[in-house]
């Protein structure tokens, strides 16, 4: 089973409509509640990120019964140096962005808590790629 | 803490899903910052914020929280009320402040988070 959601740029209003739909397929699909919370929680982060950070992008979501993948899509501008993205705490968030609620520094790190993978794909100037994948195994739903 | 005690609590009002004032919560935790809010783990929590828009509600329906109370007389907008009752999240507003607030309900036994 295949989803795709666009996402716009700077459009908060909006912001949690393709991850909120995708709770509900999960849950609709019997997925556990403490799987579907992880797998939310994470889209969620990235889906913000690109309406905050990046020019817009699109979401698309397959899953099939052993796991559900993410791939979180943007065109731009990209991370310069992801490592120092991925530390707790360091932000680039604008004011209209921490207005809304966010802009902490905490969305990357807590992606890579959620995820059972992460892979980020990212350059200055390039567009961003993130891959997040989960389990939905019996006993492989573990936290990391 | 039953919901319904926590209304009462800080002399609450509540904007809707009254049906589910007899639900219970087992933490509170109180930010106005919405990023720190996605990185709870726990279930059953009650959340107290300053932050009157349709974020706090959207980041309640994705992180499982199904009680938001709004502190120092904010008032709770249509989309956040429609965005609330969609999600079956009790919604509530208090003229206190969040310190108030949390100091209230963390004396009555609600334990924090951290
Ligand atoms: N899709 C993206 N495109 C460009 N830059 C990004 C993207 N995602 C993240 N970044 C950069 O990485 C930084 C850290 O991202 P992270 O999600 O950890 O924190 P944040 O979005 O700033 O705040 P929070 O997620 O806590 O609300 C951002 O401030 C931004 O500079
Ligand atoms: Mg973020």
């Amino acid at each position: 089973m295949q989803a795709r959601f666009s996402v716009d740029s700077g459009d908060f209003t909006k912001a949690g409509s393709a991850s909120s739909a995708i709770k509900r397929m999960l849950k609709q699909l019997g997925v556990k509640p403490a799987v579907v919370k992880r797998v939310v929680v994470a889209l969620f982060e990235a889906e913000v990120n690109v309406i905050a950070h990046s020019y817009g992008g699109f979401i698309q979501c397959d899953i099939s019964p052993e796991k559900v993948n993410l791939l979180v899509q943007d065109t731009g501008p990209g991370i310069p140096d992801l490592d120092l993205a991925m530390t707790e705490g360091w932000s680039t968030a604008t004011d209209a962005v921490r207005e809304m609620g966010y802009g902490a520094g905490m969305g990357l790190p807590n992606m890579k808590k959620n995820a059972d993978s992460l892979q980020i794909s990212t350059a200055a100037g390039k567009h961003t790629e993130i891959r997040m994948s989960f389990s939905l195994k019996e006993g492989e739903d573990g936290v990391s | 803490m039953k919901i319904n005690q926590i209304v009462e609590a800080v002399k609450g009002k509540v904007a809707c899903c009254q049906e589910n004032l007899d639900k219970e919560v087992r933490f509170g935790f109180a930010s106005d910052l919405m990023s720190d809010v996605l990185t709870l783990r726990d279930d059953d929590i009650l959340l107290i914020t300053g932050l009157s828009n349709i974020q706090a509600i959207r980041t309640a329906e994705l992180s499982d929280i199904s009680v938001v109370l709004l502190v120092r007389n904010k008032t709770a907008s249509k989309e956040m009320v429609d965005m609330a009752r969609e999600a079956g999240i009790v919604l509530i507003t208090t003229e206190y402040s969040m310190f108030r607030t949390s100091g209230i309900l963390y004396e009555k036994g609600l334990p924090p988070i951290y």
